[in-house]
């Protein structure tokens, strides 16, 4: 296997982007954060690759726009994955496993606000059983949070728990949507809005845009001083239909983090959109009680859609560069109720897988 | 004032969708007002019957008829419903265990208020009024009351024996769909009868409408640039095909126009000229629409029509085919 880090990320989480659901505006910035971070220039760039979904952006081939974004003529190796980018950096890293390219930039985007966010998604279900239902997003989580409270696996106040720390840390994220901690005890006085979930327990709706960095052996020295090394990728998903698996549990989750490999991990950013799935996450990666959940505030934060994901992984790549964590996991879920995951896990020491 | 234009748009599609001899045999059983799940290896009834087993991944074919009373399993309250949910006004999702299956089946549950629905109540199909062999023949379930169903569920609105293939199922989503800020410049332009390009502070390539973004060199395209509304034919089709919502009569011409002073091509129709006479290098301006009509879009310019002078030196757009 060749090295591969991640040494770049830029992002950008706002309420209501005010452009064009292409994003191509957004992107330009974002990837000249990433070329002055590295040093890279886009030509230095060997492959690219992108998530992001048509259904977001109301026109089809959404993302044949955005590649204006980096310079395509004349063409470049680039792809596109219809999920959260951080199957992009998936496939991204695999390319770069084949020995093929040495460098990717891989970039999410979604303009959530343009549509019904949580309509929308009722594409992404069963098309014969579930979609001519149009449960939405909120609702398949309320559900999830149900099964978890009268299971006995956990309850309101742990779930108010995980907003009141996540709220807290998002204080210092400048690119937060949602910020402000409180207490418990007032996060519980709220009203409920979807029974069992009150409007704090699930991710505000989110537009934005971010890209990331990836480089092999030496060419990731050369980007920046302390690379953020990836010692496990892995990926696996749970049945669609509800009905067929335990709600309370994740076993793909718990899959990807076996064959990724999470001892040692000091902080993990958890793509969590509402509260209790942070609780099936942490039991299902054998996170130890004292690892950091979420300093960034995770995605009850912020949320972009296609890009949330991939931002987990940027967040606790930076928290390698800084020098202040030596050993941190990205995680990443996609589809209904933690259907799909993924887990990334980084080190600053080279040669740790 | 916002940076950008926008608009509702709403994107349709009636999905026809086939269904296999699985979720046919389910489909069936909902247009005659039962409700059919199917065994898998671990022996647990699976409802609606998934099509391969989940364990052995063999064609699933153990079908067993479970009853249409069951238990709530799990249920969450839908205060602000979304358009083609069961409901529109506030009701529950709930996961059933229906009698007779091992594993919930996701549906609505009609009640008024989070009071009126629990963990563990009983509940029973309401079945739609006419039934057509889809999961919406199940209009909802409903509190069981314990009295004996209304007879008729097992009746069919077509004709019992016949196999459900398909279903139809459509697709409807509203957006606000925003132009880019470049592309709004471009509209706000041609309010005013002016035709607006961006050009690439790296290459001075000149585009129109403008891009957010330099295709050749990645960075954005910041300087305005007012282009004159005459250029060249570079390249045409004669649209001779009937298409639905077509609004101009064919023959007709579809030409991408050089405008001058721009670096890439603008399409818009060639009229006022047989359609078999338009060329390559003809040299055309546009004809706009009363200035009364103008609005933020392209259809300001109703089309352009040649210009009479003689055509365009090849070498003026090879670099533009």
């Amino acid at each position: 296997m060749r090295d591969v880090a991640v040494v770049g990320f830029a992002q950008r989480q706002m309420e209501e982007f005010d452009g064009s659901p292409t994003c191509v505006e957004l992107l330009v910035p974002l990837f000249a954060e990433c070329y002055e971070q590295t040093g890279f220039t886009r030509k230095d760039i060997g492959f690219w690759c992108s998530g992001s979904s048509d259904y977001l952006a109301g026109r089809s081939f959404s993302f044949v726009s955005a590649v204006d974004a980096i310079g395509v003529i004349p063409p470049v190796n680039e792809s596109h994955v219809e999920m959260d980018a951080a199957w992009a950096l998936y496939e991204a890293w695999v390319k770069i496993q084949t020995g093929e390219v040495d460098t990717a930039l891989v970039y999410g985007f979604g303009k959530s606000s343009a549509g019904v966010l949580r309509r929308t998604l009722a594409l992404q279900l069963d098309p014969y059983t579930l979609t001519p239902l149009w449960p939405d997003t909120v609702s398949l989580a309320g559900l999830q949070a149900r099964a978890g409270i009268d299971a006995g696996a956990w309850d309101e106040r742990a779930m108010a728990e995980v907003v009141n720390r996540s709220l807290t840390d998002a204080e210092k994220n400048e690119y937060a949507v949602r910020r402000g901690g409180s207490s418990v005890e007032e996060l519980l006085a709220r009203p409920m809005y979807a029974d069992p979930l009150r409007k704090h327990d699930c991710a505000p709706v989110t537009d934005g845009a971010s890209a990331l960095v990836l480089a092999a052996g030496d060419r990731a020295r050369d980007a920046v001083d302390r690379p953020a090394w990836i010692t496990g990728i892995a990926h696996n998903v749970d049945p669609l239909h509800l009905g067929v698996r335990d709600l309370t549990r994740s076993p793909s989750a718990a899959a990807a983090a076996v064959a990724a490999g999470t001892a040692g991990v000091e902080v993990a950013e958890l793509h969590a959109p509402f509260s209790h799935q942070e609780l099936v996450l942490a039991r299902e990666l054998g996170l130890e009680s004292d690892v950091r959940v979420n300093p960034s505030g995770g995605a009850l934060a912020g949320n972009p859609m296609f890009t949330g994901g991939l931002n987990r992984i940027g967040e606790a790549a930076r928290r390698v560069w800084s020098g202040d964590h030596g050993r941190v996991l990205g995680h990443a879920t996609s589809g209904p109720a933690l259907q799909q995951n993924l887990v990334c896990t980084m080190s600053a020491e080279q040669g740790a897988n | 004032m916002s940076r950008t234009l926008s608009a509702p748009v709403t994107v349709a599609f009636d999905y026809t969708r086939s269904v296999g001899p699985v979720l046919g045999r389910f489909l069936t059983g909902l247009r005659d007002g039962q409700v059919v799940g199917a065994r898998t290896s671990d022996g647990r009834v699976v409802v609606p019957p998934p099509e391969f087993d989940p364990v052995t991944h063999r064609a699933t074919d153990d079908f067993v008829e479970v009853a249409d009373t069951g238990t709530v399993t799990s249920w969450t309250w839908v205060p602000e419903p979304v358009a083609a949910q069961p409901f529109d006004r506030p009701f529950a999702f709930a996961l059933v265990t229906l009698d007779g299956a091992d594993v919930p089946l996701l549906h609505a549950l009609d009640v008024s208020s989070p009071a009126d629905v629990s963990t563990g109540m009983r509940v029973r199909v309401r079945w739609a009024a006419e039934r057509v062999g889809a999961i919406t023949d199940i209009a909802c379930f409903e509190p069981d009351d314990g009295f004996e169903t209304l007879a008729g569920a097992r009746s069919s609105t077509t004709e019992a024996g016949e196999m459900v293939t398909g279903v139809i199922t459509p697709v409807s989503l509203d957006y606000q769909y925003a132009a880019s800020p470049e592309e709004s410049a471009f509209y706000r332009g041609l309010a005013e009868g002016r035709i607006l390009g961006q050009r690439c502070p790296v290459c001075h390539q000149v585009y129109v409408p403008p891009r957010s973004a330099c295709p050749v060199d990645g960075v954005a395209t910041t300087d305005e640039v007012e282009l004159a509304d005459r250029g060249t034919v570079t390249t045409f089709c004669i649209v001779n095909v009937p298409f639905l919502g077509q609004r101009i009569t064919p023959p007709y011409v579809s030409a991408y126009v050089l405008l001058d002073g721009a670096d890439i091509a603008f399409l818009h129709l060639i009229l006022d000229v047989p359609a078999e006479e338009v060329r390559m290098g003809m040299r055309v301006e546009a004809v706009w629409k009363p200035r009364e009509e103008w609005g933020t879009t392209i259809e300001n310019i109703s089309h352009f029509r040649p210009t009479g002078e003689p055509d365009a030196d090849y070498d003026t757009y090879r670099n533009h085919l």
